[in-house]
C-alpha cells in the first residue's frame, strides 16, 4: 500500500490508483492557522479498499475533501502535496478538468443522507444528472441507468421510487440512494465519508454489506473514512490511523487491529467496550487531542502517551516501517532502532530523517 | 454531595451493588402517545405510539440498560419516567410513591432525587451561562438560596467528575466535548440524586473519551450507590455498563434479562438480529451477519400482532405462522428473570440464526412486506407462488 514515495513530480506506477504525497491542508482562521492535514502520504491500488480511521478533528474528512478538491480556498490552503490519481496530479488540474474527474472517476458517499440529497428534485433526476453530464447520454438512457442502480442497491419498486423525492424515504433508503448515485458512473474510486454513522445498527449492517458487495462487483477502489475501528475491521483490507493531522500507523487491517504498533492505536482499541470484560475498568487514553493552534513540537501524541520517552517530546517520529515488520508503517520512536533515534545531544531539531537510511535498514533485516 | 471520593474503590462486580434487591422505581404498563392532528380543523386523526405498555422494575443500585433503534421509544420512556412528560396512561412509582398522585410541589421535591444526563454535550448546556449557573440552576430551583453553600456544592460536583474547582466562572465553549459531558454529569450530581437517567450519555463522544465517561459513571455508582437507567443504541456500551438489559422495539419491551444472559442467550429474534449486526473489531471474524430487511415501521401505524413480524427472520423460517401477525405476544417469563415477547422464543437458537444468515442475499431489500401492495413487479426471484 505505502510504497517508497517517489520524487516530486514523478507519477506512481500504473497499478497505483491514488497516491497522496506529503499533503498539507491548513485553514487560516481568525485565531491563527489550523494544520488540519499535516504531511499525509498514502496510496491505494486499483480495486483496493482502504480505511482511514481517527477521532473527530484528526483530519480524515479534510483529507477526503482535499482529494475531491471540494474545500473553499481560502480559508483553506493546500500548502504542499501531490495527489496522483490515475496518472495525473489532481492538485494541478484546471477546475474544468477536475469537474470531469469529480462525480465520474471519483465519487463520494457522504455521512448525512438527508442533507446531501437535494430535496426539490426526484431521486431519479439526481442519479441520472451525473450520468447524463459525464457520459453524454440521453435523458432517457440516464433515467434507465438510475432505475437500474436503484434496483442494484436493493430498493424495491425502483421505477416508482425513482419518481419520488428524498423526504419520501427513510434514512437507510436515502443512504442506498447515495450509494446508487456514487456508483452510477462506474467510478474508479469511491470515497465514503462516515457512510453509516447516522444509521441504526441493523441498517448499518445492511449498508455495509451493500457497500462490500457492490465494491467487489464493480471493482472500484474504496476509501472508507470512519471513526469506528469495528467498521474498518469488517469492511476494508488496508487501514491507516490518523491522529492530529498525521497518519500514525498504516498496514493491513489484520496488522493494525490485531498487532497495533502505535500507542495511540493500541489505546483506541483497548477503549472499545466490547474488548473489555464486564466489571473491569476501561482503558483510558488520558487527556484530550492537542489544541490545533498549539501542536506539541515533538510527537503529537506524546502528552497523552504512556510510553513517552526521551526523543518524543522534542522530535517528531517519521512514518516508517519498523525493522521487525516491514508490512506495517508506524510513526513512533519506540519502533525506530536506537542508532537512528535523535539523541539528547542534538540541540537543533533533527532534519527530516533521510529516506535512504530506512532503505538501508530494510535491506539488512530482510531475508 | 458528601465528601467527594478521593479514589473510588475498584468495582468488585456488578451484582454486589444490587444485592439487597430493594425496588426503587416501578414502571407499570406505561403508555405515551403523541396525538397527530390533521386536516383543516386540526382534528385528532391518530397517535404516534411512542411507548405502548412498558412495565419494568429497577432495583436500588442497579444499572438497567435500555437499547433499541431510533424511534423505538427509549428516550420517551426515559423522559416519561421522570415525569418531564405526563404519561398517557400507566404508573410510575418512585420509592413507593405514585408520581401521578403528587402535587406540583411534591413532584419538584421528588425530582431532586431523579436526574437526567443528556446526549448532546453541546446542545444541553446554555452557552451564555457560566458553569456555576449551569450546575447551580438546579440547586436554586430546589431552594438552596445561600450562594456560599451553592458555590461549595458546585465546586464539589466539579471535583467529583474530575474537573477543576475553579472552572465555575468559565463558559461551555471553553471546554472540549468530554469535559462538557462531565459538566452535564456534575449538574445531575449536584442535587445528590438516587436515580439518574442517562439518555445516550456517551453517544456523541469519541471512543477514547467515551471510555473516560463510562468509567466515571461506574465509579460514581460505586461511591454514591446511584441507580441508572442507561439508554443507548450502542450495544457494546450497554453490555459493558448494564446489570440488566431491556430491548425495545416500536414502543414495546421485547426482551428483558441479565446482561450476560441477553448477550449470550438472546431469545427474541430481534435481539438476535441486533446482536448479529454489531460490527466486530476483530478482522478475523468476518461473520455472515443476520441482516434484517427494511426499516423500523412507523410508530404511528405499528404492524398488527407482533410488531416485529414484518422483519422477522424466525417467522420466515417457521413458515409464517399466523398468530405472529394477529396476536400480540405476551411478555412472558421464559426463565427466572428472563422475559420475552415472542410466541416462538423457544425456537430461537444460534443454529437457526446462522442458517437464516447464510440464506440471506448479499443485497438485502430496503423494504419489507408491503411490496405486494405496490403495483409494480416485485423483486423476488421467480419461485413457487406464495400460499
Amino acid at each position: 500500500m505505502t510504497e517508497r514515495v517517489l520524487g516530486p513530480g514523478v507519477p506512481p506506477p500504473p497499478d497505483v490508483l491514488l497516491e497522496v504525497r506529503d499533503l498539507r491542508t491548513y485553514f487560516h482562521v481568525m485565531d491563527g492557522t489550523v494544520p488540519a492535514v499535516d504531511g499525509v502520504s498514502f496510496s491505494i491500488k486499483r480495486g483496493e479498499t482502504m480505511g482511514l480511521v481517527g477521532e473527530s478533528g484528526c483530519g480524515k474528512s479534510v483529507t477526503s475533501l482535499t482529494i475531491m478538491r471540494l474545500l473553499d480556498i481560502p480559508p483553506a490552503e493546500i500548502v504542499t502535496g501531490e495527489i496522483w490519481f490515475d496518472g495525473r496530479d489532481l492538485l494541478r488540474l484546471p477546475e474544468a478538468e477536475m469537474r470531469e474527474v469529480r462525480g465520474n472517476d471519483i465519487t463520494m458517499i457522504f455521512q448525512e443522507p438527508m442533507t446531501s440529497l437535494n430535496p426539490v428534485f426526484t431521486i431519479g433526476d439526481q442519479i441520472s444528472e451525473a450520468v447524463v453530464q459525464h457520459r453524454h447520454v440521453s435523458q432517457k438512457a440516464g433515467w434507465d441507468r438510475a432505475v437500474e442502480m436503484l434496483r442494484l442497491v436493493g430498493i424495491p419498486g425502483p421505477e416508482r421510487r425513482a419518481r419520488q423525492y428524498p423526504h419520501e424515504m427513510s434514512g437507510g433508503m436515502r443512504q442506498r440512494v447515495m450509494i446508487a448515485m456514487a456508483l452510477a458512473c462506474d467510478p474508479k474510486l469511491v470515497v465514503a465519508d462516515e457512510p453509516t454513522t447516522a444509521l441504526d445498527v441493523t441498517i448499518q449492517a445492511q449498508i455495509l454489506e451493500l457497500i462490500k458487495a457492490l465494491q467487489q462487483e464493480s471493482g472500484a477502489a474504496l476509501l472508507l473514512i470512519t471513526h469506528d475501528l469495528a467498521v474498518v475491521a469488517e469492511t476494508v483490507q488496508q487501514a491507516a490511523v490518523m491522529y492530529a493531522g498525521k497518519i500514525i500507523e498504516t498496514g493491513t487491517v489484520e496488522d493494525v487491529i490485531l498487532r497495533p504498533k502505535h500507542p495511540y492505536t493500541e489505546g483506541l482499541l483497548r477503549s472499545i467496550p466490547s474488548h473489555v470484560p464486564r466489571g473491569q475498568r476501561l482503558n483510558v487514553i488520558k487527556g484530550t487531542v492537542p489544541n490545533p493552534f498549539r501542536m506539541p513540537s515533538g510527537c503529537r501524541f506524546e502528552p497523552r502517551c504512556p510510553y513517552a520517552f526521551e526523543p518524543c517530546h522534542e522530535f517528531e517520529p517519521p512514518l516508517a516501517a519498523p525493522p521487525a515488520d516491514q508490512s506495517q508503517q508506524v510513526a513512533c520512536w519506540l519502533h525506530v532502532p536506537e542508532a537512528l533515534r535523535p539523541g539528547r545531544a542534538a540541540v537543533a531539531p533533527a532534519p527530516p530523517v533521510p529516506t535512504e537510511a530506512f532503505v538501508q535498514v530494510e535491506s539488512v533485516t530482510r531475508q | 454531595m458528601s465528601a467527594p471520593p478521593a479514589s473510588p474503590a475498584p468495582r468488585t462486580g456488578a451484582a454486589s451493588s444490587r444485592s439487597n434487591g430493594e425496588v426503587l422505581l416501578q414502571i407499570k404498563d406505561l403508555v405515551k402517545y403523541y396525538p397527530i392532528m390533521g386536516g383543516v380543523l386540526r382534528r385528532h386523526v391518530g397517535d404516534v405510539k411512542a411507548v405502548d405498555g412498558v412495565s419494568l422494575d429497577l432495583a436500588k443500585g442497579e444499572v438497567l440498560g435500555l437499547v433499541g433503534e431510533s424511534g423505538c421509544g427509549k428516550t420517551t420512556l426515559g423522559r416519561t419516567v421522570l415525569y418531564l412528560q405526563k404519561p398517557t396512561s400507566g404508573q410510575v412509582v418512585f420509592d413507593g410513591r405514585d408520581m401521578s398522585t403528587l402535587s406540583a410541589r411534591e413532584l419538584r421535591r421528588i425530582r431532586k432525587r431523579m436526574q437526567i444526563i443528556f446526549q448532546d454535550p453541546y446542545g444541553s448546556l446554555n452557552p451564555r451561562m457560566p458553569v456555576l449557573d449551569i450546575i447551580g440552576e438546579g440547586l436554586v430551583a430546589q431552594g438552596i438560596s445561600d450562594s456560599k453553600v451553592r458555590i461549595k456544592k458546585v465546586e464539589d460536583a466539579l471535583e467529583t467528575v474530575g474537573l477543576r474547582r475553579d472552572y465555575t466562572r468559565r463558559y461551555p465553549h471553553e471546554f472540549s466535548g468530554g469535559q462538557r459531558q462531565r459538566i452535564g454529569i456534575a449538574r445531575a450530581l449536584a442535587l445528590e440524586p438516587d436515580f439518574i437517567v442517562c439518555d445516550e450519555a456517551v453517544s456523541a463522544l469519541d471512543v477514547s473519551i467515551q471510555s473516560q465517561i463510562l468509567n466515571l459513571l461506574l465509579d460514581l455508582r460505586e461511591a454514591f450507590g446511584f441507580t441508572y437507567l442507561f439508554i443507548a443504541h450502542n450495544l457494546s456500551v450497554i453490555e459493558y455498563i448494564s446489570d440488566r438489559v431491556g430491548v425495545m422495539y416500536l414502543g414495546k419491551l421485547v426482551e428483558l434479562a441479565d446482561s450476560a444472559e441477553t448477550f449470550s442467550n438472546p431469545r427474541h429474534p430481534y435481539t438476535v438480529a441486533l446482536l448479529s449486526a454489531i460490527p466486530d473489531p476483530d478482522p478475523r471474524i468476518r461473520k455472515k451477519r443476520l441482516v434484517l430487511k427494511g426499516d423500523v415501521p412507523s410508530p404511528a401505524a405499528p404492524p398488527s400482532g407482533c410488531r416485529f413480524h414484518t422483519r422477522c427472520w424466525l417467522r420466515e423460517q417457521l413458515g409464517n405462522p399466523e398468530n405472529c401477525s394477529t396476536e400480540d405476544p405476551p411478555f412472558r417469563e421464559l426463565a427466572t428473570g428472563h422475559r420475552v415477547a415472542c410466541h416462538y422464543a423457544e425456537q430461537v437458537s444460534s443454529e437457526r440464526a446462522t442458517s437464516a444468515a447464510a440464506k440471506a442475499p448479499a443485497v438485502v431489500s430496503a423494504d419489507v412486506g408491503d411490496v405486494a401492495e405496490i403495483p409494480f413487479p416485485s423483486l423476488q426471484p421467480p419461485g413457487p407462488p406464495p400460499v
